[in-house]
C-alpha cells in the first residue's frame, strides 16, 4: 500500500465493520454499493423519517488476520454538501455527523467532476471519521486524456485515495482492502472553525480545494462523453423533437407494459387458479378450507398478478433515469408542469402512478419544492393505475364488442385510452385548483444536474425493480389480503340463523344446480355483506348502482382490484359447476323492472367512478407517511370521492 | 465589464460569477459549484423559455430563471 498509516495496524481486531457510502448524486455511489452487496441488501426506513435506508452486507477475507470480516454497508442518499436541503439529504448529513456506529466512510467521488465532488469530500474529512476516497469513473477521465496524480491527492487529503470504475468493476478489490486496513482517522482539517458565515466558508472551501487540486489534476478537457451529451441534448431538448420523442417514448412504454405484461399475468392467473382447484381437491370441505381458498389464496392472486406490470414499468423508468434521459425530460417539462402547480420532477411520479401510486408517491421525494411535492402527491392517485385496469377491461368488454372499430382503431382500446386520459386530465385540473388553494411560504429550488448519457446498468435497475415490487407486494399486499379475508367473512356469515333458515327452505325442494345457485344468491343477500350493500344502496342508486355493486364499492375502498374478485364472489358463490364467465353472469343480471342492470349508462358510470375515486388504503397510508399528517390523506380522500360521485352522477344521467 | 444576473445571459454567452444574493439558494448553488469567481456559460434554454442550463466547473447544471436571477455575474 502507498499510505504509511494504513499499514500501521493492519491486524485490526474487528471482524465487523460498518461502512457508510457517501457521495454526490450521479457519482456512482449506488453502483458501487450494489457491487459490494449484490442482492444481499434490504430497504428500510431511517428512524422517524420516510427516507429509504439501504443496507447490505459483504464478507471480506482479511489476509493479515486470516479472518472473515463482515462489512455492514449503508447506502446514504446522494448529497452535495453536509448542509442539507431535502429530507433525504438531512438523513445523510445526520448519519455522517451523529451516528457513532459508522466505523468508516467510503466517499465516492466522480473523478470527471473532481472539484465539485471534493466540496463534499473535504466536508466529510473535516468530521474526523475514518475515510476512504474512491475516485469513480476514472476510465472516462483517462479517455478524455486527463491525468490525476492519485498519490499526491492522497497525501494532500490525508486519506487513502483509490481510482475505480464501478461500472466496469475495476479497482473494487483495492477498495475492500483499504476498508480493512484503514484504521486511523485523517488528521488534516480543511476548515476547523465552523462558526463563520456559511457563504464565506463555502468560498474559503473552494479556495482550499483549488490549492488541493493544483498539480494533482491536469486541466479539465471536454470528455468524449460530454461531446456526445451536447449533441444528444440538441435533439432531446429541441422545441419540437424533444416533446415528440418524449411522447413517442411514453407511447412505447405503455404499449410494452400492457402487451408484454399480458403474458406473465395470464400465466400467474392460471397458476393460481390451477393451484386453487388443487387445494379444493385436497383440503377437506369446511369453513377453514373455504377461507384459505376463496379468501387468502384469491387475495394473494389479486396481488401477485400485478407484479409483471409494475416490474415492466419500473424497468422502463429505470432505463430512462439511468441513461440520463429523465433529467432532460424534467428540463423540458418543468415550465409546462409549473403552470399546473407541479414540478418538472413530477413527471416521474405521474408516470409511475400508472403502475402503482404507492411507489409513485414515494418517488416524489426528490422534488425540492414543498408545495409542488405536495400537489404531486395529492394528484398522483388520479393517474389510472394497473389495479384499475382489470375493472376497466371487464366493464368495457360488457358494453363494447371486441370487433367494434373506429377507423383503424379498436373501440375497446380507444375507450380504455379515453379513461386514462380522463384520469390524467383530472390530475392536471386538480393540480391547478390545489395550486390556487394551497399557500406556502417555504423557500424552494429546482436546481438539477444534467448528467452525461450512459448505458443503463442492468444490475442496478434489476435491484430497483425488486425493491419496488417488494414495496407493492408488502404494502399493498397486506391490505388486499386483509380485505379479501374480511370480504370472505362478510359474505360467509349472516346475523342470527338466516343461513340455516334459507338452507332449510331449499332442503325441501329438489336438489339440482339451479336451486344451489339460488340458495347461494339468497345467502349472499342475507349475509353481512348483503346487509352492508343494502344500507348504501339508496346513496348510490342515483349513479345507477344496486346493492351488489355496493358491496364491490365497499370492498374496493380498500383496493380497487378487489372489484373483479368481489363480482366473481357475488355472482358465483357456491356455484362450483359454473361455466358462465363473470361477464356473462353480470350481463344476465336484471333490475326489478326487467331492464338489464349493466346497461351502457351503468357501466360508463361505474368506470368513471373508478377513474376518480380514492379506493386504495395503501395509497392513503403512504400519503400519511410521506406528509406526516392525516390531514392530507383525508383531504385527498374527500376531494376524490366528491369528484367520483359527481362525475358518475353526471355520466349516468346523460347516458340513461 | 458589465454587471447583470445569470438569468439575463443569452444563449452561448459566458460570464464570471460575482455574488449570489439569496442566502437559501446560494447554499445549494455553491455546493454545486456556482461560486464567485467561477466562469459560467449559458448552454441551453428550455424550449418554453425556462429553466436554463449552464456549464460550470466542468459539468451541466439546470436551474430555474427565478433562481438564476439571484446570481450576479459580470460579462467578460
Amino acid at each position: 500500500m502507498l499510505y504509511s498509516f494504513t499499514d500501521l495496524n493492519s491486524s485490526s481486531p474487528k471482524n465487523k465493520i460498518t461502512v457508510a457510502f457517501a457521495g454526490n448524486p450521479n457519482s456512482g455511489k449506488s453502483t458501487l454499493f450494489n457491487l459490494f452487496t449484490g442482492l444481499k441488501q434490504s430497504t428500510g426506513n431511517f428512524p422517524g423519517v420516510t427516507v429509504d435506508k439501504k443496507t447490505g452486507t459483504a464478507h471480506l477475507y482479511n489476509e493479515a488476520t486470516k479472518k472473515l470480516v463482515e462489512l455492514d454497508c449503508i447506502d446514504l442518499p446522494g448529497i452535495y454538501s453536509l448542509q442539507p436541503n431535502t429530507e433525504d439529504e438531512k438523513v445523510s448529513a445526520d448519519v455522517l455527523l451523529n451516528n457513532n456506529d459508522i466505523d468508516i466512510v467510503l466517499i465516492v467521488a466522480d473523478a470527471t467532476n473532481l472539484r465539485r465532488n471534493l466540496f463534499l469530500a473535504t466536508q466529510i474529512i473535516d468530521i474526523g471519521k475514518q475515510c476512504v476516497l474512491a475516485l469513480n469513473m476514472i476510465d472516462l477521465v483517462e479517455q478524455g486524456g486527463m491525468q490525476i496524480n492519485i498519490n499526491l491527492l492522497a497525501e494532500k487529503l490525508g486519506v487513502p485515495v483509490l481510482p475505480i470504475s464501478a461500472r466496469n468493476s475495476k479497482g473494487i478489490e483495492k477498495i475492500k482492502k483499504a476498508l480493512l486496513t484503514t484504521i486511523s482517522a485523517p488528521v488534516t482539517k480543511f476548515i476547523s472553525d465552523k462558526n463563520g458565515e456559511m457563504q464565506a466558508e463555502n468560498i474559503l472551501r473552494y479556495k482550499l480545494i483549488d490549492k488541493l487540486i493544483e498539480n494533482v489534476i491536469t486541466e479539465k478537457q471536454i470528455l468524449p462523453s460530454e461531446k456526445i451529451a451536447k449533441r444528444l441534448d440538441k435533439i432531446l431538448t429541441h422545441k419540437f423533437w424533444g416533446y415528440f420523442i418524449f411522447l413517442f417514448v411514453l407511447a412505447l412504454i405503455f404499449q410494452s407494459v400492457f402487451i408484454l405484461a399480458e403474458y406473465p399475468m395470464v400465466w400467474i392467473e392460471n397458476l393460481f387458479l390451477w393451484a386453487g382447484n388443487k387445494f379444493a381437491e385436497i383440503l377437506p370441505e369446511g369453513k377453514l378450507s373455504d377461507l384459505f381458498i376463496n379468501g387468502i389464496w384469491a387475495g394473494l392472486s389479486g396481488v401477485v398478478v400485478f407484479v409483471p406490470q409494475i416490474a415492466f414499468l419500473f424497468l422502463f423508468i429505470g432505463i430512462l433515469e439511468d441513461t440520463g434521459y429523465m433529467a432532460r425530460v424534467i428540463f423540458i417539462m418543468d415550465k409546462l408542469m409549473r403552470k399546473f402547480g407541479l414540478n418538472g420532477k413530477s413527471v416521474i411520479p405521474l408516470i409511475s402512478g400508472m403502475a402503482c401510486a404507492v411507489p409513485a408517491i414515494m418517488s416524489a421525494r426528490t422534488i425540492g419544492n414543498k408545495k409542488e411535492r405536495l400537489i404531486t402527491i395529492l394528484v398522483t392517485p388520479l393517474m389510472s393505475c394497473s389495479a384499475r385496469l382489470p375493472v376497466f377491461t371487464l366493464l368495457i368488454s360488457m358494453i363494447i364488442p371486441a370487433t367494434s372499430k373506429v377507423g383503424f382503431f379498436n373501440l375497446q382500446g380507444l375507450t380504455l385510452m379515453a379513461l386514462y386520459l380522463l384520469g390524467f386530465g383530472a390530475a392536471l385540473i386538480a393540480a391547478l385548483f390545489l395550486k390556487l388553494l394551497l399557500k406556502t411560504t417555504d423557500k424552494s429550488f429546482f436546481i438539477l444536474e444534467l448528467p452525461i448519457y450512459r448505458a443503463p446498468q442492468w444490475k442496478s435497475i434489476a435491484i430497483n425493480i425488486i425493491d419496488k415490487v417488494k414495496v407493492f407486494v408488502v404494502d399493498a399486499g397486506k391490505v388486499i389480503l386483509a380485505v379479501s379475508v374480511i370480504l370472505w367473512a362478510l359474505s360467509s356469515f349472516a346475523p342470527g340463523s338466516r343461513f340455516e333458515e334459507l338452507e332449510k327452505k331449499y332442503d325441501q325442494t329438489q336438489n339440482d344446480d339451479s336451486a344451489a345457485t339460488k340458495l347461494a344468491a339468497e345467502k349472499l343477500e342475507a349475509s353481512y355483506a348483503g346487509i352492508l350493500g343494502k344500507i348504501i344502496e339508496p346513496t348510490i342508486a342515483p349513479l345507477g348502482f344496486d346493492w351488489k355493486i355496493g358491496i364491490a364499492l365497499v370492498t374496493s375502498f380498500a383496493a380497487r382490484e378487489v372489484f373483479v374478485g368481489t363480482m366473481a364472489t357475488i355472482y358465483s358463490v357456491g356455484d362450483e359447476a359454473n361455466t358462465l364467465s363473470i361477464r356473462e353472469k353480470m350481463l344476465n343480471e336484471k333490475r326489478a323492472n326487467g331492464a338489464a342492470l349493466y346497461s351502457v349508462a351503468t357501466c360508463l358510470s361505474l368506470m368513471v367512478f373508478y377513474v376518480f375515486a380514492m379506493q386504495c388504503m395503501s395509497t392513503l397510508a403512504v400519503v400519511y407517511r410521506e406528509t406526516k399528517s392525516w390531514k392530507w390523506p383525508l383531504i385527498q380522500f374527500v376531494y376524490m370521492s366528491i369528484l367520483a360521485y359527481a362525475a358518475s352522477f353526471i355520466t349516468y344521467t346523460i347516458f340513461n | 465589464m458589465q454587471q447583470q444576473t445569470l438569468a439575463e445571459l443569452k444563449k452561448g454567452e459566458s460570464a464570471t460569477i460575482e455574488s449570489i444574493s439569496d442566502s437559501f439558494v446560494s447554499q445549494k448553488l455553491m455546493e454545486m459549484g456556482v461560486v464567485p469567481g467561477e466562469l459560467v456559460v449559458l448552454e441551453k434554454i428550455a424550449p418554453l423559455g425556462d429553466p436554463i442550463a449552464i456549464s460550470i466547473s466542468g459539468y451541466t447544471l439546470s436551474l430555474r430563471k427565478s433562481e438564476a436571477a439571484t446570481v450576479l455575474v459580470s460579462k467578460n
